[in-house]
């Protein structure tokens, strides 16, 4: 016994991925990881959004190239696909263990530290869930209104451009889309300044800083992202 | 049957012999040490270490310990720092000079071979503690850093902040958690101690009591350590943790152990006062203030009333300064200590109760300016003002001695073994190394040097000469424990009386602090032993302790441990009036010189006195160990 | 000054509790928390009631002994201090106090406001220890040690191990106390050694406990009574990353 207790044994690559996904860090490092990697599609999904004010077939021809690459367009969707299954996986699971470690909470008052951010961590998720299934099956798939995926433009590829002026037009689209981003940008706010931290990559001297990082590019990606549907809304783009 | 006190001091010049003990002694094969089962009660930095080391030998080891984690004994609380005589700072130290300063700091009613074995092993334990991962201050070029303390001479006290006696018991309880782990200590949290058993004349076990669950259980072994601390809470108030108590070992004193120099009690001079009777307990303030402070009070009684600042400088006593100019506020604990007592007694006492003496920054702040104070001290002046609620930066801190350490314990000899086989006792529980007086950041090293070099060896030797067979606790003398410590329990439970356990405990101390305190006379003395059994009558009769045994019951525990203060007190003072001379803690008024220094009387009392328990309400029966000095010459102490 | 109390009395692990009020009369700004309720506690043995449980010691903020939830603050309001270092001149005359045991499963209550924080002890056995055996430890002096390391390791010692920042956790995380040991060991050469296997074993029995997991939010060190900060989690979670593919690569 007494070897066994002060040594280590040692373990496969599978054993490794498994040993990650039963600890309680490991589990955050999944939730870092592919945090990271759903911001970064964020970020890039904004940067393709805002192509809409440039020239008016711009943003169509950005998405048909896109499209002309199957291998990376379907590599990039079923890699976010995996990385939104495991980061909502664990998500699930780690608030399922924190609830059965702390079942009592106190009659005396609040916790001590606490933001809005992290106190609706769980909600704005599970919203921005929902959205982005709405979302997809909105701008993506067809099923809201499957003609919306019909239109082409004058030099015959998917006029997004069109779909996305038809889609805003709505305004209770348009409204369920700023609250579903507002509360992205929430969950971001406290989720981009936690991947440093359960990475092991915060400090004292980094921490106002990565928090101050943090919401600047909330508010970058919630105005970036905004701007479109108040401008249809607004009619300054027809 | 008559007991013959039988030091074993080994033969040869005194720093030999250490030596020579261990080239001597009988080892046990180590394939048979986990064959022998040892007790450990205490975790502080002498149990903790204690139990490791016998851990780590291959010894099967049971802790006991009432906190609720090992980590929580009160070696945790000491500030100041570890002694070591490794003579880094090539400032003329060596072992026998931390000899010879021990030895005179105790006043020269310490033994001679205990303490220098302390000092040869005190360098060990430095080395020890680093490599467990101490973090000790450090010079710039990553050395470890020392200091001076207590008004040593040299500069050879290791130090973690003002947080010393906590990292090395955390470094303790750490290699005591990794021999949990392995297997070979079996640990025992939140259980008290209530009884040694002895069968056929060796200590073989003991009776605990589950805090948790009640259950009062045996548990044998083939030898017993105790390593729980000293006796300080006799004085109710004391710098001791609430916890702290002589249970232990007065119980092993009713079993038979001797119980030697109860009355050499240490003064802490910088302690806050006390601010009212809800006060439950005193908080030490380093010693080190006293470096930048001055100690003053009113030079007239009917200045005591006002304000600090409205009493100019003429109207002042800086008493340690006028009455010892070289020291000045510097002089010794027990000098400060009893200086302060008598202003006080004189009327002339600030802050409530008039039991208060200022310790004033202000020369030093407007020599040096705040922030250089605050930088030396910062943390202490927040600490004071977080209890007193007085910013000590504008108004002078009010300080008081309080009850600090306590020198005398269970005799033991060279081997740290009592006068019962089978029974050691180390640390602050027995009474070797520090003679009358214990000098500052030693405590620690002589918790370390038992726990980790010395017992582990000594107690080889006990195993090793065959008298160790355990019995079970199946055997008549457990079971006869057994029923003594039920009954007792609920006789306690059963008394339903109309007053509070604190309430006797406060009574009592009070009586001790008045009577038997810094200083100490024959009629207060004889007043005190007049009264004690008087209030330990009425606590059989009176006391209220409410609750059932088979639940945690804390007033129950605090119950049984006033019930040993107030035997035990009765001990203290005896002591205390046989002893008609002044030494270290021990002061009687009747021995001091023209200066009111302490007065040794060498000639009559030059010996430890171990007193045997005869029964409650009996005169117990005084045995002398001489002191023999081979080594050192005695000499008046003098710090004018 | 007077003030209410609402206590959590529970008899045991297996009962029930709930909130009890008391009266505290005539109370003194001078007295300690502890003291406050020590007197509150002579007043019930009084009139016959049993006395609150609740853990204490030291009384000078170090042993790490005392607890209790105050007005939802682990240690009440003030920072940087122990429930016993807490003075009632930081109350007002008229105050309602709520005072609950820490809450953690990992934690369970025992009798009163007193919780069972053993699983600490065994997170500690899992491997918060230099595996160095009494004797043959070199000099003292061998091994230099930069004084920003040796200062930085204190910081990470300084922690009682009361438990605060579990009880602060919404998630009852014990990630500052496990991530304090981890950094005091391996900011020191001699804690190097062992690092891998010890964060490894210590995380591991972290998870064993029940305790939950850290959502970076900083409850834990804001509670902290001697400040110990979140630097040693995010240090934590790099050790760990470390120490897996150490031990795979290996």
């Amino acid at each position: 016994m007494a070897a066994s207790a002060e040594s280590l044994q040692r373990i496969s690559a599978a054993g490794l991925m498994l040993q990650l996904w039963r600890s309680s860090l490991g589990k955050k490092y999944v939730m870092a990881i592919t945090g990271l990697m759903l911001f970064g599609f964020v970020v890039v999904h904004m940067i393709g959004n805002l192509q809409f004010f440039g020239d008016a077939t711009l943003i169509n021809e950005y998405a048909e190239s896109l499209k002309s690459k199957p291998p990376i367009l379907w590599g990039a969707r079923f890699g976010l696909l995996a990385a939104a299954m495991l980061h909502i996986t664990a998500a699930i699971q780690l608030a399922h263990s924190n609830r059965r470690a702390r079942p009592v909470g106190y009659d005396g008052g609040k916790v001590v530290a606490s933001t809005l951010a992290n106190r609706t961590i769980i909600v704005s998720g599970l919203t921005v869930f929902a959205f982005i299934v709405f979302h997809l099956a909105h701008f993506t798939i067809g099923w809201v209104n499957a003609d919306l995926l019909k239109l082409t433009d004058a030099a015959g590829h998917h006029d997004v451009r069109g779909m996305m002026i038809a889609g805003f037009s709505n305004p209770l689209v348009s409204i369920f889309y700023v609250v579903s981003v507002g509360l992205l940008c929430l969950h971001l706010s406290h989720g981009v300044a936690s991947i440093f931290q359960s990475l092991g990559l915060r400090s004292k001297k980094t921490e106002a800083n990565l928090k101050k990082l943090a919401l600047v590019a909330a508010i970058i990606l919630f105005f970036g992202f905004c701007a479109i549907p108040i401008a249809v809304m607004a009619d300054l783009i027809k | 049957m008559s007991i013959k006190l039988d030091s074993k001091i080994p033969s040869g010049s005194v720093g030999s012999k250490w030596t020579k003990y261990r080239q001597e002694m009988k080892l046990v094969n180590p394939a048979n040490k986990r064959k022998f089962t040892v007790i450990v009660v205490g975790t502080g930095l002498a149990g903790a270490s204690a139990a490791a080391t016998l851990g780590e030998l291959g010894y099967n080891v049971k802790a006991f310990c009432f906190q609720d984690s090992p980590r929580r004994a009160h070696s945790i609380a000491a500030q100041g720092g570890i002694n070591a005589a490794k003579n880094y700072r090539n400032d003329g130290d060596s072992v026998y000079r931390l000899f010879y300063d021990t030895i005179k700091g105790g006043d020269f009613r310490a033994r001679e071979a205990n303490v220098h074995r302390l000092a040869e092993v005190s360098v060990s334990i430095i080395d020890q503690c680093v490599a467990q991962g101490v973090p000790f201050a450090r010079e710039y070029g990553g050395l470890l850093d020392n200091r001076s303390f207590g008004g040593a001479q040299v500069s050879r006290t290791f130090y973690a902040r003002g947080q010393t006696g906590q990292q090395l018991l955390i470094g303790a309880y750490q290699a005591l958690e990794r021999q949990i782990h392995l297997g070979t200590v079996e640990m025992h949290p939140r259980t008290e101690m209530l009884d040694v058993v002895m069968v056929d004349g060796h200590a073989k076990g003991i009776i605990t009591r589950d805090l948790v669950t009640g259950k009062i259980e045996a548990h044998a072994g083939n030898a017993v350590v105790l390593a729980t601390g000293g006796y300080g809470n006799v004085f109710y108030l004391s710098t001791n943790a609430k916890g702290c108590n002589v249970t232990a070992t007065w119980r092993a004193h009713k079993k038979g152990a001797l119980f030697a120099n109860p009355c050499y009690t240490q003064i802490h001079p910088t302690c806050i006062p006390v601010s009212g009777d809800h006060q439950s307990k005193l908080t030490l303030m380093s010693e080190s203030l006293r470096n930048d402070g001055r100690v003053w009070v009113p030079k007239q009684a009917k200045d005591c009333g006002k304000t600090a600042s409205s009493i100019s400088d003429s109207d002042r006593d800086y008493y340690l300064e006028r009455k010892y100019p070289s020291y000045g506020n510097l002089a010794p604990r027990d000098i400060a200590s009893r200086a302060a007592k008598q202003v006080c007694d004189e009327g002339r006492g600030v802050g409530p109760g008039g039991r208060g003496v200022y310790l004033d920054f202000s020369a030093s702040i407007n020599r040096l300016g705040e922030d250089k104070i605050r930088e030396r001290y910062g943390n202490l002046f927040d600490m004071y003002e977080r209890i007193t609620g007085e910013n000590a930066y504008q108004q002078p801190m009010r300080i008081y001695p309080a009850i600090h350490y306590t020198m005398g314990g269970l005799w033991v000899d060279y081997e740290l073994m009592s006068n019962l086989p089978g029974l050691f006792v180390i640390g602050e529980a027995n009474f070797s190394d520090h003679g009358a007086n214990r000098l500052g950041a030693s405590a620690l090293m002589q918790g370390l040097a038992d726990g980790y070099f010395v017992l582990p060896q000594t107690i080889g030797g006990y195993f090793a000469s065959g008298k160790g067979g355990a019995p079970s606790t199946d055997h008549d003398e457990f079971k006869k424990a057994l029923s003594e410590i039920q009954t007792k329990t609920s006789k306690l439970l059963s008394i339903k009386g109309k007053r509070t356990v604190t309430d006797f405990h406060r009574e009592l101390g009070k009586l001790m602090w008045d009577n038997v305190g810094m200083g100490r006379t024959q009629a207060s003395l004889k007043q005190a032993l007049e009264r004690i059994p008087q209030i330990r009558n009425e606590f059989w009769e009176n006391v209220n302790v409410l609750g059932g045994n088979d639940e945690l019951n804390p007033a129950l525990e605090y119950a049984g441990r006033v019930a040993d203060f107030l035997e035990f007190a009765e001990l203290l003072t005896y002591d205390a009036l046989q002893r008609e001379e002044s030494c270290g803690g021990h002061f009687r008024e009747e021995y001091q010189t023209e200066d009111g220094e302490a007065l040794r009387q060498d000639d009559k009392y030059a010996y430890v006195a171990a007193w045997e328990f005869k029964g409650v309400d009996q005169f117990p029966e005084l045995h002398k160990e001489s002191l023999v000095y081979e080594e050192v010459h005695m000499t008046q102490r003098s710090y004018k | 000054m007077n003030l209410t109390l609402r206590v959590w009395r529970q008899k045991n692990s297996i009962t029930s509790g709930q909130f009890v009020e008391y009266a505290a009369k005539d109370i003194s700004p001078d007295m300690s928390f502890l003291e406050m309720l020590d007197v509150v506690n002579e007043g019930l043995i009084l009139s016959g009631e049993e006395q609150i449980a609740f853990d204490h010691d030291c009384r000078e903020g170090i042993c790490g002994m005392c607890s209790l939830v105050i007005n939802g603050k682990p240690h009440g309001a003030l920072p940087a201090t122990t429930t016993c270092q807490l003075h009632m001149r930081f109350f007002k005359d008229g105050d309602t106090i709520t005072i609950e045991p820490w809450r953690a499963s990992a934690f369970p209550v025992i009798k009163d406001l007193v919780v069972d924080r053993t699983a600490f002890d065994r997170i500690i056995q899992s491997g918060g220890y230099v595996s160095v055996s009494t004797g043959g430890a070199p000099d003292g002096n061998a091994i230099p040690i930069p004084k920003e390391d040796a200062d930085k390791a204190f910081d990470a010692a300084a922690c009682i191990g009361c438990g605060a920042c579990v009880a602060a956790c919404k998630n009852a995380s014990a990630m500052l106390f496990v991530s304090a040991k981890v950094s005091h060991l391996s900011l020191l050469p001699q804690g190097k050694v062992e690092e891998t296997r010890r964060v490894l074993n210590m995380i591991g029995q972290m998870d064993a406990e029940g305790f939950g997991n850290c959502t970076n939010i900083g409850s834990c060190e804001a509670a902290c009574p001697k400040e110990i900060s979140l630097d040693n989690i995010a240090r934590m979670n790099r050790l760990y990353a470390k120490a897996l593919l150490k031990n795979k690569l290996s």
